[in-house]
This record gives structure tokens, C-alpha cells and sequence, in this order.
């Protein structure tokens, strides 16, 4: 049952077969056996997630029922949900209860879905392993001596574990692709401006993206239904008609043409990682699917510019968080503004105060020219880069991380090695692309490979079309860990 | 020693909009302590703002009220720093492209020493710009502790920043009101400075004549003008004494204080923050389309510089009575609506700037307060200018109408307030008079004029103050002639 796709357990529900508290209980109870192992929940809430889940059978009864009414979904705890603790893996909100709903949860109440949970991730989503959250790492259910990936690894994790039938993440420089990757689920992150990000605590919003962590891209794009549309409380919200990201699921890839960026498969890439990106090229070819040589020749400035902008942008989203008002206020202090060092100091993870630091030192005067608006323009060449390779190919395809897998602790001595891993991710966001990750394989190490696929503006159905084709030939992404 | 002196404004104006300026939170004055911040107020994280597109109107009116470029696209940028009444730890405020460039704003002076003459000056406004207010601290609310009362935060402010330009206290003192009068004119803020809907800061510095700008130090947040005049005056001469001591100026943040009359030094130049401004990327950059633009035109009202020109050139006022006039948009409305119906512009102007003044004077009201309505006052002067009343009467109806409502017709008609205009009438009684005082008739024929007064006062008396005095005059002039 675990294993079943959105659609199956949506049929299943609605055919009485089983009850959405049953079915919330049974995912409630793997994760009480399961979840100590991997940590990929911070915050489980039985009592409320049963209410939900026994609302949502009075609709299946009503026969009022939606696509994902009754389905129980993790949801990272970067969203606002009220009455729900939501710690952005920090210990700055530890304690913090949520008075509102996220335009995301929203979305999924007014669909009937079930709230599980709220799942682990970096510390304020800064961090590709998992391994900055307060509530602890997170670890990879192919191998549990290896990180999830981040910074939604809680998510991925659970996904992977089959602890929840679908997730959300959010995804900034990679955080929804590279732990979809490294832990052979599906997720997408959709052009930026398509979920609205309010009620989403911020990291760089100029590049956070909400989007879905599920088990097929045929559960992505159900998934997406719930989540996308225009909200006017959030000004970078788009204002478009509502997609069916289901619509073109079926259509054959015969004269698709992928474009494959030579600077993707360069110095850096691990063999195995590389091979298993080819072999899912030959499958589409195999489909239909023409391959076209394409370039992106400013790749290599993606993460240089990405440390500047994110953490420029950061440096302020996270002042709000100086425990004057609400999270956490250190214990003991003489006067303001050793209040505001302390909690600041004692509430904050070392990743997260690093790149305060670096936000800070690259918006200072003298210093601005320099580096922020420097980062800006070479922002606009990489979107440039995209908007000509989408004149010769439909979609892009490449890896989604150059390894599989590390291993926990691994790169916690060197930030620029971890920052490294989301060189094929941070583009994507910089240019305010859909992106998304596939499994394809499994490395040397058996554990898994993501293929991503980069998408142009709005085309997400597009991209779920060419990722439910391949996962209609090939079983990867049905393939999870043995427990 | 001959010194120069060159200031500077920063006003901030409170727009008049009902809600803030990235929520949808009430900006009521005077409301209990945070009871009017909302999830965006707080800054709860998050939270998004959303701008408010009244505030937008407002600026853009502004700006084309002081004939000022209005920026097609504009950015709102962040203003980094931390105070506990900052909620989010940066104020969303306008840096390098605000929403209104150069304009100006043509002042009328008066001069405050002496007998040097009013003029006018044209000042240049450099920018005007949107942003949100902060919060307020509340030191001692409750015992050792600052309370934060973020009912403010998020108010919608336009800071208005004007070239230094001015070189006087009286410069300075006629811009601020000729702003505050223009901002409320066209509606975008009600200018109450005790609620400091409309602050100033005064940017001042001294220099010798032809040497470049001496360094500057700003006076924050005045809010009133009598403040204003005396902090510059203290801050000039504190300069000039300064400098001729051999001292230097530095670069200061200063606050006057209105009990000592002084000004004190608040934080030096090296204390000044880096407020590492960037764009929001929470906004979109601002477009002003031009279709907006014509509509906000179109909701202009005519300026009062327009008005004043108005009065001056169609009207025949002299530049006092126009200043007056237009001091006030309900005054110059009130004025307006009675020479519509009077059609004596300089009769309506006295009355106006003389008697209705003084009274709404002396009653602690202001125009809008005002309980004689345009109706009523037109009532009354059409009597006055139809010479059924003199203008004495006038004052007796005007006093009648202030303290218990009524008509003037009713009013005169009760009170017995008509004059005699009947010449047959006065000329008996003139007549009558020159019989009864034939020795200081005689002594006035002989050539002692001042007797005039005399024989007016005499027919006065006789006919009850009711004798309209300009026929009066004439009939005694040819009468006494003999």
C-alpha cells in the first residue's frame, strides 16, 4: 500500500476501501517505528492530523471528495501552520506556534488533504545535507550513513521511507531536486512566482520556490494542482490562469528535442553519476526524443553568485528574528543590544550565521558595487544563457548533484565542498526556471542517481510529460529501501 | 562678519489613507497599544508586504502638484538596521529611484526682523519618496522595561526632501507651511503635527559668501513652526560662534529641546549606521502608467498658487489679502463660495481675513470647524454690499449668526438692522441739524473741517446709527457747503 501512487490511494479512498483515518493511522504508526531511524519529522501531531483525516471522510462521503482529499501529506516545516510548532530547523523558533496558515497549507486544507506532519530540513533551509537543523541530521533511508541531501531532507527522507504518501519542500539553490535526487524520489521546483510564497518562512525570496516531493512526477503534477495558483498577498505571485500539470502526461516524446549542456558533464561529475545521466538519455532517444549539444557557458559563476545574493538577502530576511517580539531571547543580558547578540548568537546554527555574515559584508558600503550588484548583472547572463539554449531544445537534462550520497559529517568542515553540490541546481533558481529530478539508477555505492530536467518558463507540464514517459519505460522510481 | 546660511527640509508626511501601507491594518490615531498590528505589523515570519495602492495615488498627486517628474518605475529598497520598534529589522523605504524627482514649490516670505518687505522664492524640491513609519518604544510602560507599540509600524510616510535652498529661519518656517498647506490641500495628508503626521528635519550649515557649503547638522523632528524658527536661529548662531571661536562643525544628528531653546547633539557622524540598502525583493519595481498619471491629474484641484494668482490677477485682492486667502483650502473654498454669490471680492476678503478669523480665532477653531456656514456668511454680506446694512450692522448680524445660527435677512429684519438709504429722509434730518447748530456751522464754513466728524456724529445719533453712512457723508458735505 505504501507504494501506491497519488492516484491509487485517491481511487482507494474514494471506493471506501479504506478510511482516511485508517490510512492517516497507518502512516502515523510506520512513522512511530520508522522515524526515530531516519529523524525526517520534527513535529508529529496525531490528534490533529486524525481530525483532519476524519473532516476528509465526511467529504469522501459526501462524495464532495478532491484528487487528494484524504491523502496524508508531510509538510516541511518552513510553512506557517496554525497551531502547528514551526521551527524552520531552528532553535531561534523552537517553541514557535504558527497563528496562520501558509498560502501552500491553505491550498492543501481546502483540498481535504491530511496534515501529517512537519519534516525536518536545514537550519532556515541553509544547507544541501541536512545536517544544520537543530532538531538534528536527518539520514538517507538507502543508507543511513548518508545525508538525505537539503535542505528539504527531512522530506525527501520521508518520501523515500514511504513515511507519508507525498511532501512539499522548497527549493532556493537545489533543496527540493538535490534531496529528491539523493534519495531516488521525484520533485519539482516550478518557475519561480508560481506557488506563492506566503506563510513560507523566507530565505532569499528571490529565489525560494515551493513545490512537490512524491514518489512519481503523475504524483508531482497532482500534487502541483493543489499548490500553484495566484495569491494576491504575495506581490511576486503570477497572476495565470489555473494548470491541469496533468494535462499532458500521456503525450508521446516522439520529436522532443533535450538539450544536453556540455558544462554539465565536465570536470566534477562522478563517473558513476555520469553514466547513469547517459543511460537515461539513451531511454529517451529510445522514446522519440532528438538530443541536441547545447552550452550554458557561465555554469561555473552559478555558485559564486548564488553566495552573494542568497546570503545577501538572508542577512535581512532573518532580522526580524532578534527576540524582541516572538522565538527565541537569550536567558541573561545587560541591555539591548547584548540582547540582541546573545539571542541572536545562542539562537542561530553556525551555517545560518555565516552566511549573515557573508549577506552582511556584501550589501555594506564600500562593498556593494562590488559584489551584490556585480552578482545581479552575471544573474541576468545566466538567465541569458537559458533563454538561448530554449531556442534550440525543449527541455534540459543533466544530473541533478555531481555524486550521489555522501556521507554524514563528510563535508562539515568545508563549506565551499558542500556548497559544490548544488552547482547543476542554483542556476536554475538564478534564472527562475522550473527545474526538476528523476531517479535514474543507482551509483557504485547502490544508492540513488536523479537525472534533472530544466524546463522553460511555465513548462512544467511539459517536463512532467518527459519525466512520467521515462518512468512509464523504466521502474526506478518505484524502487525504495528496504526497511 | 557677514555669514551665509543654507538649509535644508526632510518632511515626512503621513498619508491619509485608512490602512498601512504593505498590510491592510488600520492607521487610526490613538488606538490602544497594539491593537492595530497585524500578522505584517509584527513581521511574524513569513508574512509578505503587499503595497498599498492609495499610498501610491497620494505620492503621485503629490508630485504633480509641485510639477515634478514622476519616476515611470521606481524601487522600494530595504533600510537595514535593528530597534526593537523595527520589526522586521529594516524599514521598506525608497533609495536610488524614488517615485517622484525634481519639482518645486513657490514660497511667499515674511520676513521676521524689521521692515524688510514680503517676496517670494522659488524652492526646489529634490525627491519625494514612499516608506513605511516604524513602531514606537514606550520607555517605562511597565517598571524597568521599554514597552513596543507597533500600532504606527507600517504607516504609510512620503518624505519630502528639498534642496538647501532656503537661507533663512523665516525661508525655511514659509516652506514647511506652504508645504503643510499643500499637502492638505490636495487631500494626501491631514498635516496634524501633533499626531506628527507632518515632522520635519532641518539640515543647516553657515559659510562665507562665495566658499563652498559649509558641513551640516540636522535638527530631527520638529513638528511645530514656532519649534522650527527658534531651533534654526539657535543652530545658526551656535554655528557662526563655533567657527569664529576657532572651532570646526561636525557632522551631527541634533534635537532641539523647546524648553531650553537649544539644540544638543543626539549622535555623531561616526555613529551612523551602514543601512545596507538593496532592492526588496518582496516588491515588484513600482509602475506608474501613464493612464494613472492622467487620471491622478484630473483629481487635482486648483493649487493654491493658482489661486492666489487668481485672486491677485481676476480679482483685483491685493498679494496680502490672496496669501491669506489661500492659506487654507477651506478658506480659499469658503471665499470662493462667497463671492460666487456676493460678487464684492475685496467686501468678502475683509470679512474673511478680518472678523471670521479673529473669531475662529478666539474660539480655538479652525475653518473646517467653523459654525457659520458659506450660505449664512453670503447672506450677510449681500446685505452689507447691498447697503440694506452698514457694516457695523454687519457685525452685529455676524455675531448673531456665530453664537445662534439663524439668517441674516431674519436676523437684521428682528435686530431693526436696516439703514436709512432714503435721501428725502436724511436730507430732513441733516437739515434739522444745520438749524440747531447754526454757531458750529458757521465756525465749520469758516474753516474749521474737523468739525465734520461732529455733524456725522450728531446725524448718527439722530437717526438711531441706522443712516447709510456714505449717503450720509454726501448730504452732509453738500449741505454744510451751503
Amino acid at each position: 500500500m505504501f507504494n501506491q501512487t497519488l492516484t491509487q490511494i485517491g481511487a482507494a479512498l474514494r471506493a471506501k476501501k479504506i478510511s482516511s483515518v485508517e490510512l492517516t493511522q497507518t502512516y502515523l504508526d510506520r512513522i512511530a517505528t520508522h522515524n526515530p531511524a531516519f529523524n525526517a519529522y520534527v513535529t508529529v501531531d496525531a490528534k490533529t492530523s486524525l481530525a483532519q483525516a476524519l473532516a476528509a471522510d465526511k467529504l469522501l462521503a459526501s462524495g464532495s471528495a478532491q484528487a487528494l482529499t484524504g491523502i496524508p501529506i508531510a509538510q516541511k516545516d518552513i510553512f506557517c501552520a496554525k497551531g502547528w510548532r514551526t521551527t524552520c530547523g531552528s532553535k531561534m523558533l523552537s517553541d514557535f506556534i504558527a497563528p496562520y496558515d501558509a498560502h501552500v497549507i491553505e491550498q492543501f486544507n481546502k483540498a481535504g488533504a491530511v496534515n501529517l506532519g512537519k519534516t525536518n530540513m536545514d537550519e532556515f533551509a541553509m544547507g544541501s545535507s541536512n545536517e544544520t537543523s537543530y532538531f538534528g541530521q536527518v539520514r538517507n533511508p538507502w543508507n543511513e550513513k548518508a545525508v538525505p541531501g537539503g535542505s528539504s531532507g527531512g522530506a525527501a527522507s520521508a518520501v523515500a521511507a514511504r513515511l507519508c504518501a507525498a511532501a512539499t519542500g522548497t527549493d532556493t539553490g537545489g533543496s527540493i531536486r538535490q534531496p529528491a535526487a539523493l534519495c531516488g524520489i521525484t520533485g519539482i521546483k516550478p518557475t519561480y512566482g508560481t506557488v506563492s510564497r506566503y506563510g513560507m518562512i523566507a530565505f532569499a525570496s528571490s529565489l525560494d520556490q515551493a513545490g512537490p516531493m512524491a514518489k512519481s512526477a503523475e504524483d508531482c503534477a497532482l500534487m502541483l494542482n493543489v499548490m500553484t495558483g495566484f495569491d494576491e498577498r504575495d506581490s511576486t505571485s503570477l497572476q495565470r490562469e489555473k494548470e491541469d500539470y496533468t494535462r499532458d502526461l500521456n503525450k508521446p516524446l516522439a520529436g522532443m528535442r533535450i538539450g544536453l549542456p556540455k558544462e554539465f558533464f565536465a570536470e566534477g561529475l562522478s563517473a558513476d553519476v555520469g553514466s547513469r545521466v547517459q543511460e537515461a538519455i539513451a531511454e529517451y532517444r529510445k522514446l522519440g526524443a532528438t538530443i541536441v549539444g547545447i552550452s550554458l557557458p557561465n555554469t561555473r559563476l552559478a555558485v559564486p553568485v548564488y553566495y552573494v545574493l542568497a546570503p545577501a538577502e538572508a542577512s535581512s530576511n532573518l532580522s526580524r528574528f532578534d527576540g524582541v517580539r516572538y522565538g527565541y531571547r537569550a536567558p541573561e543580558y545587560t541591555d539591548l543590544a547584548d540582547m540582541y547578540e546573545k539571542s541572536r548568537s545562542q539562537g542561530f546554527g553556525e551555517e545560518v550565521k555565516r552566511r549573515i555574515m557573508i549577506g552582511t559584508y556584501v550589501l555594506s558600503h564600500g562593498y556593494y558595487d562590488a559584489y551584490y550588484l556585480q552578482a545581479q548583472k552575471i544573474r541576468r547572463l545566466i538567465a541569458q544563457d537559458f533563454t538561448d539554449a530554449f531556442k534550440q531544445c525543449d527541455v534540459i537534462m543533466g544530473p541533478t548533484s555531481p555524486s550521489t550520497a555522501f556521507n554524514l559529517g563528510e563535508k562539515g568542515d568545508d563549506p565551499v565542498q558542500m556548497y559544490l553540490s548544488d552547482i547543476y541546481t542554483i542556476a536554475v533558481n538564478l534564472a527562475g526556471l522550473p527545474g526538476m529530478s528523476i531517479p535514474c539508477g543507482f551509483g557504485d555505492n547502490a544508492l540513488p542517481v536523479g537525472l534533472q530536467i530544466i524546463g522553460n518558463y511555465f513548462d512544467e507540464a511539459r517536463m512532467l510529460n518527459a519525466a512520467h514517459q521515462y518512468q512509464l519505460a523504466t521502474d526506478w522510481h518505484t524502487r525504495c529501501p528496504q526497511l | 562678519m557677514n555669514w551665509e546660511i543654507v538649509i535644508g527640509l526632510e518632511v515626512h508626511t503621513q498619508l491619509s489613507t485608512h490602512t498601512k501601507i504593505f498590510s491592510g491594518a488600520s492607521t487610526t490615531y490613538g488606538a490602544e497599544p497594539n491593537t492595530q498590528a497585524d500578522a505584517v505589523s509584527i513581521a511574524l515570519p513569513g508574512v509578505l508586504p503587499v503595497l498599498n495602492k492609495g499610498a501610491v495615488e497620494r505620492a503621485v498627486k503629490f508630485g504633480l502638484a509641485v510639477g515634478a517628474h514622476i519616476a515611470p518605475r521606481s524601487v522600494f529598497a530595504r533600510k537595514n538596521y535593528f530597534y526593537p520598534d523595527l520589526p522586521k529589522g529594516y524599514q521598506i523605504s525608497q533609495f536610488d529611484l524614488p517615485v517622484v524627482g525634481m519639482g518645486a514649490l513657490t514660497i511667499q516670505v515674511e520676513p521676521l526682523s524689521g521692515n524688510a518687505k514680503p517676496y517670494e522664492k522659488v524652492v526646489r524640491i529634490t525627491r519625494a519618496h514612499l516608506e513605511e513609519d516604524a513602531g514606537k518604544s514606550v520607555h517605562g510602560a511597565t517598571q524597568g522595561m521599554t514597552g513596543v507599540d507597533l500600532n504606527r509600524a507600517g504607516t504609510p510616510l512620503l518624505e519630502i526632501v528639498s534642496e538647501p535652498d532656503m537661507c533663512s529661519a523665516a525661508e525655511a518656517v514659509a516652506y514647511a507651511k506652504t508645504l503643510h498647506n499643500l499637502v492638505r490641500w490636495i487631500g494626501i495628508s491631514d498635516g496634524n503635527m501633533q499626531e506628527g503626521s507632518f515632522r520635519c528635519d532641518v539640515n543647516v550649515s553657515v559659510r562665507k559668501p562665495g566658499e563652498p557649503l559649509g558641513t551640516r547638522r540636522e535638527i530631527k523632528n520638529l513638528n511645530s513652526f514656532k519649534y522650527m524658527q527658534q531651533a534654526i536661529d539657535f543652530e545658526v548662531q551656535w554655528q557662526i560662534d563655533t567657527i569664529e571661536n576657532g572651532g570646526k562643525i561636525h557632522q551631527a544628528t541634533i534635537l532641539f529641546n523647546p524648553d531650553t531653546g537649544e539644540t544638543r547633539a543626539m549622535r555623531s557622524k561616526e555613529d551612523a549606521h551602514d543601512y545596507r540598502y538593496f532592492p526588496d525583493p518582496d516588491l515588484l519595481p513600482l509602475d506608474i502608467t501613464p493612464q494613472m498619471l492622467e487620471a491622478m491629474r484630473a483629481t487635482l484641484p486648483e493649487l493654491p498658487e493658482a489661486r492666489r494668482a487668481r485672486y491677485v490677477n481676476d480679482l483685483g485682492l491685493s498679494a496680502y489679502d490672496a496669501n491669506s486667502l489661500t492659506s487654507s483650502r477651506e478658506m480659499a473654498d469658503f471665499f470662493d463660495a462667497c463671492v460666487a454669490t456676493v460678487s464684492n471680492a475685496k467686501l468678502c476678503a475683509n470679512w474673511l481675513i478680518g472678523e471670521l478669523s479673529a473669531q475662529l480665532n478666539r474660539d480655538g477653531l479652525d475653518m473646517a470647524q467653523c459654525p457659520v456656514s458659506t450660505g449664512q456668511m453670503s447672506g450677510m454680506l449681500a446685505r452689507i454690499s447691498d447697503n440694506t446694512i452698514s457694516n457695523a450692522g454687519g457685525k452685529d448680524v455676524f455675531r448673531t449668526l456665530w453664537a445662534e445660527g439663524g439668517d441674516a435677512d431674519t436676523i437684521i429684519e428682528a435686530k431693526g438692522l436696516k439703514q436709512v438709504s432714503d435721501s428725502g429722509a436724511i436730507e430732513a434730518l441733516v437739515d434739522e441739524i444745520i438749524v440747531a447748530q447754526a454757531d458750529k456751522v458757521a465756525e465749520y464754513r469758516s474753516g474749521k473741517d474737523k468739525l465734520f466728524g461732529f455733524f456725522v456724529g450728531l446725524a448718527m445719533k439722530a437717526s438711531k446709527g441706522k443712516a447709510n453712512p456714505a449717503q450720509l457723508n454726501e448730504v452732509l458735505l453738500k449741505k454744510l457747503a451751503g
